[in-house]
């Protein structure tokens, strides 16, 4: 038991985490109504892919990926910034979230 | 510039004129657009002078002939020079003294015959406009030089026949004008194309010079150069079998009958001849057809000539023929006497028009012979000054068209057995020659007047100035004879027959004359007998051979003729064939299949634009999970297996 937790976790685990969050993501963005929901389900996609940044940075010994981790956080945060703005002014200009009935910029 | 001389003032003092007159010449007084537009000619005319006297002037000439000058390097491509060169030699130097002289004169005219006119700016511009192509003819150093000014004339005469284009008559004769030339000048581009393709250049010095280092080299390839050349001149100079739109373009202002349809521009078929005769020189093929077609048109548009009644009218077919005995001269190797009779045909035909024009001015537009008579009393001036013409080309010595036609009659006479048929072609157009201009004679200014309401009255000095210059110069125009003339010409259209020298020695020259005269006599007598003594003969001579009158008065049909055989199915192809198969069918009919291919796949792909977003996100997770299906899997191995087990699958 000691011999297996002692053992590091292999690489394509983290990937396939990564993979499966990112695929949530993905998923969540596409059938989900609530604007939050959409805007969390970006954020997830977010950090799946930090993940794999961070496994192959820990792989390689390079820090560029851990770096670039930063950046897409700091780009998360501006976007949450701004999106939750937006998604507060959407709200109480139309009185609903859903994604569809948000439509005035279609033809 | 390079050289003593300015020959690029000659062409371009014109070109000013009509730049300003036509830019502005409606919103200046009418005194100056007259002092512009004459000035313009004026002045070229001095230049050409200028250079006359330079050449051979007192004491040491200035500059040897031939004089070139090139301006700059046109087209440079491969193999193929063409420079912006013109050339001063005895043959254009006697062209340019022509246009511009006789040009200028025509210009004074107009200043009178115009006064009237709401287009008088334009008209003027129009004229220099002329004037710049045509002495650009004149002066080109090379075939292309040169077609530019064809080109240009061809343009400038377009717009003149079509001047008073309100008139439906006066614009399809421009649009006839230009049609049938075009047909002319797609002889002189091909022509072109094979003197480019065995000598390699355009330039005239230089296919001469070509030439005289092989005088072996006769016939095939330079026959059909030279014929090339030929329908070009036919088209320009209006002969067999392109004369036609010439009659036409007398729907024209008269004093641009003269000058373009008569004097100058309808010559430089001949002019070219002469320019480019070592080619014909070099095929005895291509000459016979020449003067062939020259004898053919002479005797033609004389015999048409003779019962036409609109006064201008019988002038074209008079100009017709007697371009004819200019070709006959070229086609007999006379080149100077070609150009001589071009000289002189310039004053005497100027001045014929130039009167006829007073004559119309003088009735307000009356055009019809058999509306005239009785004009000798009350336009002297005009009656003198047309009688010396009317001499003139009726070929009586002493006045200037004596001295050409019979050059070209003695120089035909001395060319074997052809030439003797055509010397006699050439003396039957004399007599018709004399009869016809006789008969407008007659029919003008003697017997009663036969006009309704005009009150004939002599026309303005600014008209009648021109008539007497240009009947002082169909008297002696022709006295420096055809000896001395063809001296000077002699260094660039080769050597003239001495009659002293040649087979019949001067008695033979004497008796051609005689009989040359005798037959201008016999003309005048004829035509005294129909028209002046009983004045009923014509009238029964039409009625006793009606087939005959009909058949000319109707222009032996020929406009018919090529109305069924030319236009009529070129209009059919035109209208079913490229109309309705090419046009509306085929390329239709492609436009809107592509169109259709357009529209459907839109309407298509327009179900993919649904404006839901999550709908786009889908495709670009579907499409970014197939590039990336594409990237991972090692497809070469697993799609056919895959596809084959999902063939298994399906049952089979």
């Amino acid at each position: 038991m000691s011999s297996f937790l002692s053992q590091e976790v292999p690489l394509s685990w983290y990937l396939m985490l990564s993979a499966i969050l990112f695929s949530l993501g993905v998923l969540g963005f596409l059938i989900k109504r609530n604007l939050i929901t959409v805007f969390m389900s970006i954020e997830l996609m977010l950090n799946g892919v930090n993940l794999s940044f961070v496994t192959f940075a820990h792989q390689w010994h390079q820090v560029r990926g851990q770096i670039f981790v930063f950046f897409v956080m700091m780009v998360a945060a501006a976007e949450a910034a701004v999106g939750l703005a937006i998604i507060i002014a959407v709200f109480r200009a139309r009185a609903t979230l859903a994604v569809d009935r948000i439509d005035l910029m279609k033809l | 510039m390079n050289g003593p001389l300015h020959l690029w003032l000659i062409p371009l003092l014109p070109f000013l004129g009509f730049l300003v007159n036509g830019l502005f010449g409606r919103g200046l007084p009418k005194r100056v657009v007259t002092a512009i537009a004459l000035l313009a000619p004026l002045a070229a005319f001095g230049v050409v002078i200028h250079c006359a006297v330079d050449a051979f002037g007192i004491g040491t000439p200035a500059v040897a002939l031939p004089y070139t000058q090139t301006y700059g390097q046109w087209l440079n491509l491969g193999a193929l020079h063409v420079d912006f060169s013109f050339v001063l030699d005895e043959l254009s130097l006697v062209m340019l003294l022509v246009v511009t002289g006789v040009g200028f004169l025509i210009h004074i005219y107009s200043v009178g015959y115009m006064k009237e006119d709401g287009g008088y700016a334009r008209y003027f511009s129009y004229l220099n406009l002329f004037l710049f192509f045509m002495t650009t003819l004149v002066l080109a150093g090379n075939a292309l030089l040169m077609f530019v000014g064809w080109e240009g004339v061809g343009l400038a005469s377009y717009l003149l026949i079509g001047f008073w284009f309100q008139k439906k008559t006066a614009a399809d004769a421009g649009k006839k004008a230009f049609v049938v030339n075009r047909i002319g000048d797609f002889g002189f581009l091909i022509g072109m194309f094979l003197l480019l393709a065995n000598f390699g250049t355009l330039t005239f010095s230089e296919i001469a010079l070509k030439l005289a280092q092989n005088p072996a080299w006769t016939g095939g390839v330079l026959t059909v150069t030279a014929l090339c050349m030929l329908l070009g001149a036919t088209g320009k100079s209006a002969q067999l079998p392109l004369y036609i739109w010439l009659p036409d373009a007398m729907e024209g202002p008269t004093p641009v009958s003269a000058l373009i349809h008569a004097a100058t521009m309808v010559t430089a078929g001949v002019y070219m001849i002469a320019r480019t005769h070592v080619l014909f020189d070099h095929s005895l093929f291509a000459l016979s057809v020449v003067a062939i077609i020259g004898a053919a048109t002479a005797l033609f548009a004389a015999t048409i000539a003779l019962v036409q009644t609109d006064i201008k009218r019988v002038l074209a077919y008079s100009t017709i023929s007697q371009l004819g005995y200019m070709f006959l001269g070229c086609g007999v190797a006379a080149y100077s006497a070609a150009i001589f009779h071009l000289m002189t045909h310039a004053f005497f035909k100027a001045l014929l028009f130039l009167a006829a024009g007073s004559v119309i001015h003088g009735l307000g537009g009356e055009q019809d012979l058999r509306k005239m008579g009785g004009l000798r009393k009350k336009m002297p001036v005009t009656f003198w000054t047309m009688t010396m013409g009317v001499i003139a080309i009726a070929g009586i010595p002493p006045w200037a068209g004596f001295f050409s036609k019979d050059a070209i009659l003695y120089s035909a006479f001395q060319q074997g057995s052809l030439g003797k048929v055509l010397y006699f072609v050439g003396l039957v157009t004399a007599a018709l020659t004399a009869f016809y201009m006789f008969r407008l004679w007659y029919l003008t200014f003697t017997g009663e007047s036969r006009s309704h309401d005009a009150h004939p009255h002599e026309s303005s000095w600014s008209m009648l100035g021109p008539l007497v210059i240009l009947a002082a110069l169909s008297i002696c125009g022709g006295w420096i004879g055809i000896d001395r003339f063809g001296r000077f010409l002699s260094s660039v259209t080769g050597p003239t027959i001495d009659p002293a020298t040649a087979p019949g020695g001067k008695s033979l020259d004497l008796v051609l004359s005689g009989v040359a005269v005798a037959v201008a006599l016999i003309g005048w007598f004829v035509a005294h007998l129909f028209y002046s003594k009983r004045t009923e003969r014509p009238a029964e001579l039409a009625a006793a051979v009606p087939a005959g009158y009909k058949l000319l008065a109707n222009k032996y049909y020929v406009d018919e003729f090529y109305g069924a055989t030319v236009v009529k199915p070129l209009l059919a192809f035109s209208t079913y064939v490229l109309g309705w198969v090419v046009d509306k069918a085929i390329l239709g009919g492609a436009a809107w299949l592509l169109g259709g291919i357009a529209t459907f796949s839109g309407a298509l792909l327009q179900r993919w634009q649904s404006g839901n977003i999550r709908s786009y996100a889908a495709w670009l997770a579907a499409g970014a999970a197939a590039v990336l299906l594409f990237l991972v899997v090692p497809w070469p191995t697993v799609w056919p297996a895959s596809i084959d087990f999902v063939w298994k699958v399906m049952g089979h």
